[in-house]
This record gives structure tokens, C-alpha cells and sequence, in this order.
């Protein structure tokens, strides 16, 4: 890049861009490590005190397990229920399949405050208790579509006759899913699971009208803002969730690439 | 009678279109064909004639609306693609990128539980018989064109298959390849004996690599020939027009010469082959001659019988000229003389030029359909 660049309006937007997007992240980290209980500047001196008061904090690393299993399940659950609405939508040609992808994408649309109180009446009106399985719940339904247009667009992307080559080997149909299909589904399924995931980490709307007893680490995290002494915790342990889901996300990205140039290989 | 590898009775193929449009796409229509064992059938025609229809029939990816299909004499219409003894090799070869190319190639064998180790035997043979020995630990991406060919061929063979279809197999290849690719094709045909049904559009690649050819027009079947009765015998006007270039010219028939027929073209008699179609002398009637077998004089020279006209247009081809002659009716004639430095290599006419056109009896044919 020579100084001209620098100088142009165009990366003067980038930057600006940046700036906003990346500066609150940095004050974040830069915060987790500074000794005082405000978060003011100047910086008073270099600390991990946090660090190890997060750690002997129980509630709040309960919350984050809690989260951390939620993710996992809801999102297992909903690749899978996701991927199976994606081969059906994209390689069966059945009555009604405009309804039924017109149906399981609703929750796109849908604001999750407007789901989440739908749920919480359909549970009461089941006489179904809150807890962290109605949670559950709650995140696969948010979930599925995501998992459906990723998936099929992967499916739509590669050549059905993929599938009929397989079977015309003498495949059955499941060995095909099993040999041609699901192998070359996986980066995109990987991916689908990921990016439910940090849905369903960091997602509140929902989850606050469906929670029971116990707390997910987002409204474990709202409820403590009432208490300022312990706002560096919460900025220390956004520090490392933030760290940690850039990591994801930048996995998840790149295992998107790899299943991408296998395809274009594919079918040169 | 030889053994049958395929046969087709009465198949007909309807596509149901289930949108409010409602319009139904009859892609086949009664179709009857009987391939023979270790035979290169081809089914040629234009795009849209049904011809990989009627092969993903064969292959039992599309269900016969009605009509049967027999493989080796067994009825198929129940039998799904992978029971089947048949294998395809596809138009864009559908190689499995995720695989390598042994996996490819061994993938039939896989679901045949045939051991690990005669596996890898069998796919480096089979790879061999491809000429891609040594290919085997690549992935299909690093392959060219016409590699990644030679390994769909080699997956689709190595499960011996009793009948092997082949869908425009060389379409996206360039000219040069493609031709080395046809010669290719046929020598491995010959080495392993399995029947081929090929699927193509170019009428130049049926003629070079079929025993026999199907040509098909809109879902039907119009002619079955080897190579030379198809073009030296079109049955219809279609096929004489598909296959290769040829020259069509209204004629009243006049009557019967042995087995020519004489036939009015502007006052002129012309003759022409004729094989047993009832003519009445004054109907009208087309005959049909091959550019190449049109013989082109100065005026007034001899011939068998001369047509009077002027060179419209001369094209230079390398192996031989195209002379697009205007006769005294007003129709166009088109004649291809091979460049022989006795014949000034093509360039003794003149556009503008009068000429007489004429052709030997036996290569011009009367078609009545």
C-alpha cells in the first residue's frame, strides 16, 4: 500500500470502520488488566487480579457452564434436525415442501422477544416447568434455519449427479448419504454447528422468557450490572469469551473456504 | 441371433409438470431398440431429443412411463440404479472431490466388500487400462480434463459392468483431445468387450466410433444403422440433414430405371437410387446428394446429365472447396471438391462464373419422408 492510499477516502472509511468495530473489543481487554474498580482513564497500573477473582467466582462460572452445555446440546440437536430439513429441501421434490421450507425459516423473521414470550405461553399451557431445557429448547428452534440454509446451499452448490454416481456403483441410498453426501456436507455442517453455537452462547431474548432457576451466562451477566463493584469481572470474562469467539469464528471461516475449493475442484 | 444387451420396447417417457401450467413434456415416445452384446450403439441427435432420457432410463435414474426395458433379458423396471449391471459414466464425470482418484476408481468395489488389498490391485489395473498409472494418490482437482475422463472411465469399468453408458463423455473436452479421446474409447470398447451406449450430438463422433447408431428427433426413434447406411441411406430428411452436410432439391418424379429413379429438375432429367417407395409419375418428390459427391464442370463439358447454374460463392477449406452454385431453378447446391493440385487446388472457378453441375446415379437419393 503506498502513501497515496493511505490519503484516499476510501481507506479513511475503512479505518473509521474499524475503529468502531474493534476499539470497544480492545478497551475490553485492555480494562481486564487495569487495577481499579471504574472504568476510566488514566489506567491506574498492570493487574490479573480479575483473572483470579473470576476464577473463585462459582455463580458466575456456573452461568458459563451452563452456557457451555446449552450451546453444545441445542446446537447438536439443531445441525442435525437442520440437516436433514436440508437434504429433504434440497434433493425431494414432495407436496408441500414450499410450506415446509416457508415454515422452518419463520424464526428468522420472527424477533426473538416475540418467540420467546410465544414459548413461555406454550409451556405454561403445556404445564411444561422452565428450566434450562425449555432453553434448550427455545435455541434449536432459533437455530435450525440457520443450519438449513447453510447446509443446503452446500447441497445446492454441488452436483446432484454426484449422488447418482453413486448409486450408480451400487450404493443404496444411505450408503450414498453416508460416502457422498454427508462427507461432502461435513466442512459445511461443521460450520452450521459452529455458528449455532455462538447464537446460542450469547443469545438473552429468549432464553429470559424460557430460563428457569438457573442462568445462562448472558442473563447471569445483565443481572450483575446492577452491582458496579463487580463490573471488572464482566469485563474481564467478556475479554476471554470475546478472544475465544474470534478464534471460533475464524475457524469456522476458514473450514467454510476448505469445503468451498474442494467443490470448485469438483466440478471443473 | 446374438445375445441382447439392451432392449427397449415401446418405452415412452413422460415428464409431469406439476406446476398450475400443467404442461407435460413428452421426452420419448415408443421407442424400440435391441443393442446387441459387445456392440458401440450410439444414440445421436439434437439437444432435447431424448436421447439422455432415454439412457438415464437404461441406467434407471427416470422410470419408464410405459414400455419395458431389458438388460441381458431381465426386466428392469423395478430394479433400482444401484442394482443394476450397468454403470454410467456422466457428461461432467461427477468424480468425487472429497475421494482420491484410487478411491474413485475402488468405489464400486467397496460396496461389493471386495478385500482392501485386491482393491488397490484392481483400481491400478483399471487405472492402467486408462493409461493413469501412478495417478492414484491425486485428488481429482489436480487432474485435467481429459484425465479426470479416463478416470470416470476406469470407476464405471473396473465393476466389469455387462453394459457401459456414456453421456456426451467428451463434450467439455477441447477438439484435439476429443479426437484422441474417440479413437481411444473405441480401442478400450474392443479390449474389454462391454457393450457401450454413447449419448452424443455430433454426428461425426457417431461415424467414427459406432457398429451401429440410433438417430433420434423429438423423442423418437428415426433410423438404426451402422455408420454408412445412415449416411449413405437416410431414411428421412432429418437424418440426411443431421448427419453430415447434404443438398436438398424438388423434383418431379417421371418413372422407373431398373432401380433408379428419373426424375424432372427444371426440365432436366436427373437420376437418383430409389428403394422401393411407391411413386406415381408427376408427383413431387425431394432427392438428396452429398456435397462431396457433387461433380463440378466448366460449362458444357460432359457428364451423365448437366444442370446449368453460377457459382454463387467459392470458400477455401484446406482439404477441400465449397462452391455454393445457384441452378437455373433458383435453389442452391452446394458442392465440396477435394484440393488436388490437378484441380488448381480449388482455385479454377470464379464467383459469378457459369457451371454445370451433374452426379453419378447411384449417389443421389430420392427421399419421400
Amino acid at each position: 500500500m503506498g502513501r497515496r492510499d493511505l490519503l484516499s477516502p476510501g481507506f479513511f472509511y475503512f479505518a473509521l470502520l474499524a475503529l468502531l468495530l474493534y476499539a470497544p473489543i480492545l478497551l475490553l481487554i485492555v480494562f481486564s488488566f487495569n487495577d481499579s474498580r471504574t472504568l476510566v482513564f488514566p489506567l491506574k497500573g498492570f493487574t490479573l487480579q480479575w483473572y483470579t477473582e473470576l476464577w473463585g467466582a462459582r455463580e458466575l462460572l456456573e452461568a458459563v457452564v451452563n452456557s457451555l452445555v446449552l450451546g453444545v446440546l441445542a446446537s447438536a440437536v439443531a445441525t442435525i434436525l437442520g440437516t436433514m430439513a436440508a437434504i429433504g429441501i434440497a434433493r425431494f421434490n414432495f407436496p408441500g415442501r414450499n410450506l415446509f421450507l416457508a415454515v422452518s425459516a419463520m424464526p428468522m423473521v420472527i424477533p426473538y422477544v416475540v418467540l420467546g414470550v410465544a414459548l413461555l405461553i406454550l409451556f405454561a399451557q403445556l404445564g411444561i416447568p422452565l428450566s434450562l431445557w425449555t432453553v434448550g429448547v427455545g435455541h434449536v428452534v432459533i437455530n435450525i434455519p440457520y443450519v438449513m440454509l447453510i447446509v443446503a446451499s452446500r447441497l445446492a452448490g454441488f452436483n446432484p449427479s454426484l449422488e447418482e454416481a453413486a448409486m450408480d456403483l451400487g450404493e443404496t441410498y444411505w450408503g450414498t448419504l453416508r460416502r457422498v453426501t454427508l462427507p461432502m456436507c461435513a466442512p459445511a455442517i461443521l460450520s452450521a454447528f459452529l455458528s449455532s453455537f455462538t447464537t446460542s452462547f450469547d443469545e438473552f431474548a429468549v432464553s429470559f422468557f424460557l430460563i428457569g432457576s438457573e442462568s445462562t451466562l448472558p442473563i447471569y451477566l445483565y443481572s450483575q450490572l446492577r452491582f458496579p463493584s463487580r463490573l471488572p469481572l464482566i469485563v474481564t470474562l467478556a475479554a476471554i469469551i470475546m478472544v475465544a469467539s474470534m478464534a471460533l469464528v475464524i475457524f469456522s471461516e476458514w473450514l467454510r473456504r476448505v469445503g468451498q475449493t474442494t467443490t470448485a475442484a469438483g466440478e471443473a | 441371433m446374438t445375445d441382447l444387451a439392451v432392449e427397449l420396447r415401446n418405452v415412452t417417457k413422460v415428464f409431469v409438470d406439476r406446476s398450475s401450467l400443467g404442461r407435460d413434456l413428452t421426452a420419448v415416445e415408443q421407442i424400440n431398440l435391441s443393442v446387441a452384446a459387445g456392440e458401440f450403439f450410439t444414440l445421436l441427435g439434437p439437444s432435447g431429443c431424448g436421447k439422455t432420457t432415454t439412457l438415464r432410463m437404461i441406467a434407471g435414474f427416470e422410470a419408464a412411463t410405459r414400455g419395458e426395458i431389458l438388460i441381458q433379458g431381465r426386466a428392469m423396471t423395478r430394479v433400482p440404479p444401484n442394482r443394476r449391471p450397468v454403470n454410467t459414466v456422466f457428461q461432467n464425470y461427477a468424480l468425487f472431490p472429497h475421494l482420491t482418484v484410487a478411491e474413485n476408481v475402488a468405489f464400486g468395489l467397496v460396496v461389493k466388500r471386495v478385500p482392501r488389498a485386491e482393491r488397490k490391485r484392481r483400481a491400478e489395473e483399471a487405472l492402467e487400462l486408462v493409461r493413469l498409472s501412478g495417478m492414484g494418490r491425486r485428488r481429482p482437482s489436480q487432474l485435467s480434463g481429459g484425465q479426470q475422463q479416463r478416470v470416470a472411465l476406469a470407476r464405471a469399468l473396473i465393476n466389469q459392468p455387462a453394459v457401459l453408458l456414456l453421456d456426451e463423455p467428451l463434450g467439455a473436452l477441447d477438439l484435439k483431445l476429443r479426437k484422441e479421446m474417440q479413437f481411444e474409447l473405441k480401442r478400450l470398447q474392443r479390449q474389454v468387450g462391454i457393450t457401450f451406449i454413447y449419448v452424443t450430438h455430433d454426428q461425426e463422433e457417431a461415424l467414427i466410433m459406432s457398429d451401429r447408431i440410433a438417430v433420434m428427433e423429438r423423442g423418437r426413434v428415426l433410423q438404426v444403422g451402422d455408420p454408412m447406411a445412415v449416411y449413405e441411406w437416410p431414411s428421412a430428411r432429418f437424418v440426411a440433414d443431421f448427419v453430415g452436410e447434404t443438398n436438398f432439391l424438388s423434383v418431379v418424379f417421371v418413372s422407373f430405371l431398373n432401380d433408379l429413379a428419373v426424375v424432372d429438375l427444371c426440365g432436366v432429367n436427373a437420376y437418383a437410387q430409389i428403394r422401393g417407395e411407391p411413386l406415381t409419375s408427376g408427383q413431387p418428390t425431394t432427392v438428396t446428394i452429398r456435397p462431396e459427391k457433387v461433380v463440378l464442370t466448366k460449362l458444357n463439358q460432359d457428364g451423365h446429365f448437366k444442370l446449368a447454374g453460377t457459382l454463387e460463392d467459392i470458400v477455401y477449406l484446406g482439404t477441400d472447396t465449397r462452391y455454393v452454385v445457384r441452378l437455373t431453378s433458383g435453389e442452391t447446391l452446394v458442392a465440396r471438391i477435394q484440393n488436388t493440385s490437378e484441380r488448381g487446388l480449388g482455385g479454377d472457378y470464379d464467383i459469378g462464373e457459369r457451371v454445370n453441375v451433374s452426379w453419378s446415379p447411384k449417389d443421389a437419393r430420392v427421399l419421400t419422408s
